[in-house]
Order: structure tokens, then sequence, then C-alpha cells
């Protein structure tokens, strides 16, 4: 079973229990009549380039990227570049992210993350919670602004 | 002096705070050793060979005497009395312990100090020219940029597990003190044809096991766009440099291996994106920060040259001492005072708590209040007035601190090897004693000329050998510590890799393999002027191999 | 030329002090070397190696290194690496385990 964070808190993923799909990204081009806009997620691998993704996600309700390490910060840069260009949908982070990450992903563009039972177990709540971004303790905020996040 | 504004004090308590929190994470198994170390890291904190060691930053190597004091304070109540200044502008403590290391960087905070950054696959702490705001030759001050750099770095969202750590040098002046070819960003500030102020930006330089030069991306950057475009540079790095493997996942390996020009296109594709969502710092901001880098109200009194020139041509020690620890000032009246903290037997870059309070009190009397920390692991009193330095150099004397070898064979630099380092595959700090030993009479040195030694105890190079005139590099050969001699590197603005001499010395061969070079440069140099390097870039490396290995000369 | 296989002692660092430790025979950690249990069993040394792994919430980066049996009669380490890791820094023989002897 999956928990998503949010900034509210834990919940149960009911993504796929109330009939949306998550779709590999090279797959994503078949069958497009069949499926739902709105309950079509795009799983993209973490090695893309937004350039090659342009067609394609403007119309997808979600996109999950992965983490298959914490250590693997790719995903950071490539939420950034997604919401740069103009990317308004759900935007999902899933795989090994800790609690201590979790205000980089908001930052970066993220609306939450996906983590399994065992995290969830290990990192409750409250350590989520706590990572919440304090905007009033960002240098880049201070410094550049940031014109093209949302949600924060 | 950078001094904190209210912003900068509640960030620093607050990643305390949280590096409290975490550290009582790690212990309820809430993270994993895994997980924690980055994050440890990250706030300087390694698990070295004996110990937990304690990396604390001082951006651009600049401090004051009220912090110096606080650095003597921690290293007698947290560790044993010591630290050791590094090559990165930083000092080390090497025996703090996990439960008291949020305590200690809550005293780095009450004097506006952190580790944050100084470990990590992240930005590490941004170096600059020792000599910046002080040097006769320095077109512009490079630390108010180095500290807005510093700033965007601090806990940058998208940046903080980047393929491999990343550094950034600045330097102000024509003559490179502060190695930025040898950098992940190496800045240099210019000013354009239309005397605009802006920077030329090199990338892919570095050291370790694929040492590289740096190669401009751009030669000339507004400043105002200073920030969009290393944002740009990082975020291509981030999604492109490798992570299959440790050894090439620097940003060299990237220039490498996808080309300058392909990788400037990107860079410059990202830019426009960057620029285009991000506002310019507020100026208000940056005129904030470059106020504080004004320099201090020098007292303008002459000195008394004639009568200065007397007492020093009287006391033959302090006339060395003047010839070779102090340098020229921008300001007629002042020079810049480098301690040496190279003596004889000593470890390169080490201080006691004492003497960092007597460094301290000098700059605090004697200094405008102001010291900076050198890449070469000595100490700088950047602004003191000439008439006041024969009494310095007494109390530096009575200290210890009066090695007269600021730029001599002595003055080597020497990364804290397998004595430390849990990386290290040799040795570093005993080669560097006994070489100091080998050459301990100063007058030796001196004739010998200026000279840079470098010795690293792995292939990571944190002791820059590939840069050193002669560079020694420790390694592990089957069990048995063996070292290699690198010839004719250089770390200044005419950046070279040293090439490598043959096959590596044990460790009982490697001083008198280092005495041979230096018995044959001496033997063929035309003059006392004509420096190592220089005999070396004219008569090349085999000269030298020749006296390295005789015996395969003798049978050639 | 073959490689010489030699006994294992199971080592880390602790977690709180930093300090080196080495497992004992009863699965104690010893900060002597000397205390270390000798295993010349491939299969008994990796099984106190995991027993090791599964005490993260005392100790840090457990791993097997070499020894011997030295003229003691004691293990002593082969490697130089793991003998600094017995005694202390060279440059400050006052500081580290060297300093207890």
């Amino acid at each position: 079973m999956s928990i998503i964070v949010r900034d509210s808190g834990f919940e149960i993923d009911t993504w796929e229990s109330d009939g949306g799909l998550f779709i590999d990204l090279e797959k994503y081009g078949q069958d497009v009549a069949e499926r739902e806009p709105t309950k079509t997620a795009i799983d993209i691998p973490n090695d893309v380039t937004v350039e090659s993704l342009k067609g394609l996600f403007e119309s997808a309700a979600m996109i999950r990227i992965p983490f298959p390490s914490f250590a693997d910060g790719r995903g950071f840069s490539l939420a950034k570049q997604l919401r740069q260009q103009g990317y308004a949908g759900r935007l999902r982070a899933v795989g090994h992210i800790i609690a201590d990450q979790y205000g980089f992903t908001r930052v970066c563009g993220f609306d939450e993350v996906e983590i399994d039972d065992e995290m969830a177990k290990r990192q409750p709540e409250d350590q989520w919670i706590a990572r919440i971004p304090k905007q009033e303790l960002s240098y880049q905020k201070l410094l550049m602004g940031e014109r093209s996040l949302r949600n924060i | 002096m950078y001094n904190y504004n209210q912003f900068d004090h509640d960030f620093v308590r607050n990643r305390v705070k949280e590096f409290r929190g975490q550290v009582e994470r790690r212990l309820d198994g809430s993270l994993t050793e895994d997980e924690f170390k980055p994050l440890r890291l990250m706030n300087g904190l390694y698990l070295q060979l004996h110990a937990y060691m304690l990396r604390v930053a001082i951006p651009y190597g600049t401090l004051n005497s009220r912090q110096m004091n606080q650095l003597a304070m921690i290293s007698e109540k947290w560790d044993k009395g010591y630290g050791h200044f590094t090559t990165r502008q930083n000092i080390q403590y090497n025996w703090p312990k996990l439960k008291d290391t949020p305590d200690i960087l809550d005293a780095l905070a009450d004097v506006e100090m952190h580790a944050i950054q100084t470990s990590g696959n992240c930005v590490r702490n941004v170096t600059a020219d020792h000599f910046a705001g002080a040097a006769a030759d320095e077109i512009e001050d490079p630390r108010p940029t180095a500290e807005l750099l510093r700033q965007w770095s601090m806990d940058h969202p998208e940046f903080q597990f980047l393929p491999r750590k990343f550094k950034i040098a600045m330097t102000g002046s024509p003559n490179d003190r502060a190695v930025t070819k040898a950098h992940d960003i190496g800045i240099r500030m210019v000013r354009n044809d239309k005397n605009e102020p802006g920077y030329e930006i090199l990338i892919g330089g570095g050291l370790g096991r694929t040492p590289m030069i740096g190669k401009v991306v751009r030669e000339f950057l507004p400043k105002e766009n200073l920030l969009p475009y290393v944002e740009a540079i990082l975020q291509v790095y981030n999604l492109n440099g490798r992570r299959d493997n440790k050894y090439k996942a620097r940003i060299k390996i990237l220039v490498h291996e996808t080309g300058i020009d392909t990788l400037r296109g990107w860079i410059e594709e990202v830019f426009k994106t960057q620029k285009a969502h991000h506002q310019a710092p507020p100026a208000e901001m940056i005129e904030a920060i470059e106020a504080q880098f004004q320099p201090p109200e020098f007292d303008t009194a002459k000195v008394d040259e004639d009568k200065l020139s007397k007492i020093i041509s009287a006391d033959p020690l302090l006339r060395s001492f003047v010839e070779t620890n102090v340098s020229e000032h921008f300001d007629s009246n002042h020079s810049i005072v480098t301690i040496s903290l190279k003596p004889i037997g000593g470890t390169p870059g080490d201080a006691t708590a004492e003497q960092m309070r007597i460094m301290a009190g000098l700059a605090e009397a004697y200094g405008y209040d102001e010291l900076r920390v050198s890449h070469e692991q000595n100490i700088i009193l950047p602004h003191v007035r000439r008439d006041d330095l024969p009494e310095i150099y007494k109390v530096l004397k009575e200290a210890g601190l009066a090695t007269a070898n600021v730029g001599l064979l002595s003055d080597m630099i020497a990364c804290p090897g397998m004595d430390y380092c849990a990386l290290a595959t040799a040795r570093s700090i005993p080669v560097a004693q006994e070489l100091l030993n080998a050459f301990e009479d100063l007058k030796v040195q001196q004739d010998i000329g200026p000279l840079k030694i470098k010795i690293s105890g792995c292939i990571n190079a944190c002791g820059h050998h590939h840069v050193g005139h002669i560079g020694i590099l420790g390694l592990d050969k089957a069990g048995v510590e063996s070292y290699q001699i690198t010839l004719g590197g250089d770390g200044t603005e005419t950046a070279t890799i040293g090439e490598r001499a043959g096959p590596g010395f044990s460790y009982e061969e490697i001083v008198p393999a280092v005495s041979r070079i230096i018995d044959r440069y001496m033997d063929i140099r035309e003059s006392g002027d004509d420096t190592f390097l220089d005999v070396y870039r004219r008569v090349g490396a085999d000269v030298f191999k020749d006296a390295l290995y005789p015996e395969e000369a003798a049978s050639a | 030329m073959a490689r010489v296989v030699y006994p294992k002692v199971v080592t880390a660092n602790h977690l709180l002090e930093g300090d080196v430790i080495y497992m004992t025979a009863s699965g104690e950690w010893s900060r002597k070397h000397e205390d270390a249990q000798l295993y010349e069993d491939k299969n008994e040394a990796e099984a106190a190696l995991k027993i090791a792994k599964g005490q993260a919430h005392m100790l840090a980066g457990p791993y097997l290194a070499d020894a011997q049996i030295g003229e003691n009669g004691k293990p002593e380490p082969v490697h130089f690496r793991e003998a600094f890791r017995t005694r202390g820094p060279s440059n400050y023989p006052n500081h580290g385990k060297q300093a207890e002897v």
C-alpha cells in the first residue's frame, strides 16, 4: 500500500481505486482515445528531457517522477523544469524519499510524495509535517523570487 | 567583514535545530545510517578513521577575532585543544562526539558561523583569494559575490543531491591565488570593453583521479546575471552528470565527455529560462552586502620607512620574516602578513587553541580585527600598519608562529592522510614532517627559492598534489604505502597539471627521492632567480627523472 | 601468486563516540583489537557481521577486517590501515587509543 504525503498530512493513495491509471511514458501515446484524461497519470523516468515531453504532459492529470534512491536528485530539477515549462497538473514524487527532503520536493514544484508503508512507519507523519518548507527561511526566495512554482 | 542580519541568524539557528532533530531520529531508528550519512555530511560531520570530524566553514576564508577565539574555545571544550586549517579555507576538528555536535553548531551560530554544506554532494563552501580586499594587484574584491553565492547555495532545494560535490572559487586579481582553474566553477572578476563589471566563468576544473584544468564557458557574464547563470550550470549538471560511477561524477567529466561547446549551448538554453523565471537580487540586498566589505578606515599617518628599515635590518630574523611572509598591500602604509602554520616538525595547517587566541589578539590589536585562512593552510593578517610589523613579529615568535617560510619548500600543503582520513590510502603528515626535518635550515630553503610541494594521501587529491611544483601522492600498493611523484604542476593563473615522474617510492625512500630532485635543480639552475618551475619548464621532466631513477638512467 | 586469505575480525565505529570498536567472542564490543574474536571460517565471519549490522542503533559502518594471531597469542591487524585504527594519528602520539597504552 502506498501513502501519499501532502502538507495536510498522510493519506491513503486512492488514485487507482478511484479509477485512475498510471501509464508508462513509452506507452502513453497508445490508446489515447480510450482513456479519460482526468484519470490518466504518466510515469516518466528521471532521465528524460522535458523538451521530449512537450505535447504529452499538457494533457496529463498527473505526472509521477521516480526517486530510485533519495541520493539521486534528478527529480528535483525535472520537477522544476516541468513547472517552468508550464505544466499545471498534479506532480507526484515516488520512491525512496525521506522526510528531510519533503521541503525540497515542495519548493521544486511537487504537490505530493508517494512512500511505502515501511517508510511511513519509520518516519511518521509528524516528521514530514515538520519539513513543510519555511519560505521565510529561504535564501533563494529572498534573492531570486520564484515566479513559476505554485502552491507554496 | 560580513555580519549576519536577522534572516541569517534565524536560518542558521533553524538549521542547528534541524540537525539536532536528525541526530535524535538517527538514534531512534527513524533514519538509517545510509540516510543519516548525507545529512550529517551536509552539516560538516564526517566519520573518520578514529573518530568523527567536524568541518566548519570559513566562507571565502574571512573571519574576525571573536570568531577565531570561539574556534579556540570549541577546540578546548569539545575537542583536543587544536584545529586543522584546510585547503578549502575551512577548519576541521578531529575528535568531536556525535552527541556534542549540535551544541558545537550552536556555539558557531553564536559567532555567525556554521558548518553547512562543508561536505555532501552539494555546493560547498565558496572560496576566494585570501588577499581579497587587501592585495595591491586586485581589480575588484570578489567577496561580496562569494557571499552572494554562499547565500544562494544555502539549502538550495534543487541542488542538495547532486551527482557529486561541487566547488566554486573566486578571484578578483589577475594573479590567481585561489586555484580557480581547478574548481567545478572558477569565477574571475573582469570588465568588458565598456568597462562594465562582470565575470569570466570557467567550468570543469578539478583534481582527483582525473585532473583537469577548467575551461571558459562564458567570457563575460554581466554581474546581475550571476545567479540564474550559475543556477543553469547546476541544473544541467544535476540532470546530466554521471551517477553510475563516483569517480566520473564530477562536472569535469561531463565537460570532457560532452564537450565544452555542446555543454555551453545547453547551459545558455537553461539560462534563458532561469532568467525569465527569477528576479535579480534586490539592489538594496546587494548594496547591503557590498557595504560590509568596504576596507576598514585605515590609519593614514605616514609610516616612517627609514626608521622601519633600520629596525628591520638590525634583526636578521625579522628581516627574513619580512622578506618572506609580508606582501604588498594596496595602501602603502599597510602590509599583508602571512602567519605560517608550517613550523619545523609540526603538522601543516594545525594551530593550538592558544595560537588561535594569539592570532585573534594580533588581529584585534593591529589588524583592524580581520583574519584570513589561505588555501595553503596559513593564516593571514590582511591589513597591518607597516610600523607594527616588528611588534607583530615579536608576538608571533614567542608563540612559535614566526616561521619565515611562506612560499618556500617547507610551506607545503598536506592533507590529513591516513593519520585521520577514512578514505586515505597512505599517510601524508609524517612525509611532510620528515621533509620539514630534512630541510629544516631556512637558509637552505631560501637559497632553493620558491617551491611548492603538495602531498595527498589518496587519489582524491585533497593535498592538491597535481598542482604542486613537486607533487606527492600516497597510495596503497599491495598493503604497503607507496608514494608517486608528479613534477611541474602549477595552481596559479598559469595552471598546469603535473606530470607523473615514474614508479612510486616507499615511505623510507620518498624523502631522499625529493632531495634528489632538489639537488638536481640546484645543480642546473642558472642563478638564484631561476626558480624550480622556470627550470622545469625550460629543461623538461627527463633531467629530473634521471635524478629520481639513477639506476635506470645509468643502464639507458 | 596466490593471495593469502586471512582470518577476520568484525570492526566498526561507535555511533555516539566515533571510536573504533571490535566484536568480542561474547558478541559484546571492545575498544581493543586484542579482545576481538578472530573468525577463521568465512561463514562464521559473515554471520557475525550480520549481527553487527543489526546493531545500527549503537554503531556505524561495520565490516570485516583481515587479522592474524600475533606474537602475544592475541589477534593483531594485517594491513597498515587497520594497524593505524588500533593506535591513532602518528603526528600526535598522545591522541587516540595509543594514549592509553
